[in-house]
């Protein structure tokens, strides 16, 4: 029978970082995402307000 | 801003899924390495996030020519988008490759050319953002922008091919290796299934997440430019 060196270990540990790296980047793209589409919202009702002053 | 393209969402659920056949073929399908046991597994991931990282370093150093010669901001867009994706999936290669080099070659790091290239990329492109960071004027940040993806783009090639090149410990998976690699290994065709698939797999993701970014950097100009309007 086939024996092999135990290194499960180090490989979900692998797998673990890859997968956090990758859900970070993406949850930060969905955050930086939702800021920038509440400043748009803002942004655009003072230019409304702005526009109707004048 | 536009609302998300089907086409986007379709391509959001085939990430997914190639992530996860990927991720199966990685763990489950291939086969055990009989030295390196288990670990070897992390080396679908590695190479995958290494060939999309370095692809986009090479693609942002072309749109980096694109804009130089246009001066249209889609080439600055497209720039950013890739150096930040390529920044990201080449952190994560350089931290499987430590991780697999501890029981491997008994060291989590070592300053081998190859090792030393890859690090000395993944700062460059660290330092592309802190340089854009300091330049409030977008085109004076774009025309830098681009200089400098242009020039950082040449150490995606020198990573590649430093191990074909010089004496190295790190093993060549395609072509030949230095005589003194070491951990290196003949993939069988249920490894190399894995291995090819892992590629095409990460070039979807690469693909997917590169579009989003876009889309984020068209919001966050439309965000600006209103800023404008507004303050005067």
């Amino acid at each position: 029978m086939e024996t092999f060196p135990d290194t499960s270990g180090y490989m979900i540990a692998g797998f673990v970082i890859a997968f956090a790296t990758m859900g970070i980047y993406i949850f930060s793209i969905y955050l930086r995402n939702r800021n920038l589409k509440s400043d748009l919202e803002t942004l655009e009702s003072l230019e409304t307000k702005q526009s109707k002053k004048k | 801003m536009q609302s998300k393209p089907i086409a986007l969402t379709i391509l959001d659920i085939v990430s997914i899924i190639v992530l996860g056949v990927a991720t199966y073929l990685a763990l489950v399908f291939a086969p055990t390495e009989l030295v390196m046991g288990d670990v070897q597994r992390v080396f679908y991931f590695h190479v995958g996030t290494a060939w999309v990282g370095l692809v986009g370093f090479v693609l942002a150093a072309v749109s980096g020519i694109a804009y130089l010669i246009t001066k249209n901001m889609k080439w600055d867009r497209f720039e950013v988008a890739a150096v930040e994706v390529s920044t990201m999936f080449f952190f994560i290669t350089i931290v499987l490759g430590s991780i697999w080099a501890r029981p491997a070659w008994n060291t989590w790091w070592t300053w081998d050319p190859r090792l030393t290239t890859a690090a000395v990329t993944e700062l460059i492109y660290i330092a592309y953002f802190m340089l854009r960071q300091g330049i409030e004027d977008p085109d004076k940040r774009a025309r830098f922008g681009a200089v400098y993806a242009l020039l950082g783009g040449l150490s995606a090639p020198i990573t590649f091919m430093v191990i074909r090149l010089f004496r190295t410990i790190h093993p060549v998976v395609i072509g030949n290796a230095s005589a003194e690699a070491q951990g290196g290994f003949d993939m069988t065709a249920d490894m190399r299934t894995a291995f090819f698939f892992a590629l095409f797999a990460f070039t979807v993701i690469f693909i997917d997440m590169m579009w989003h970014r876009i889309r984020l950097s068209s919001l966050q100009e439309k965000v600006e430019e209103l800023k404008l309007n507004v303050s005067m």
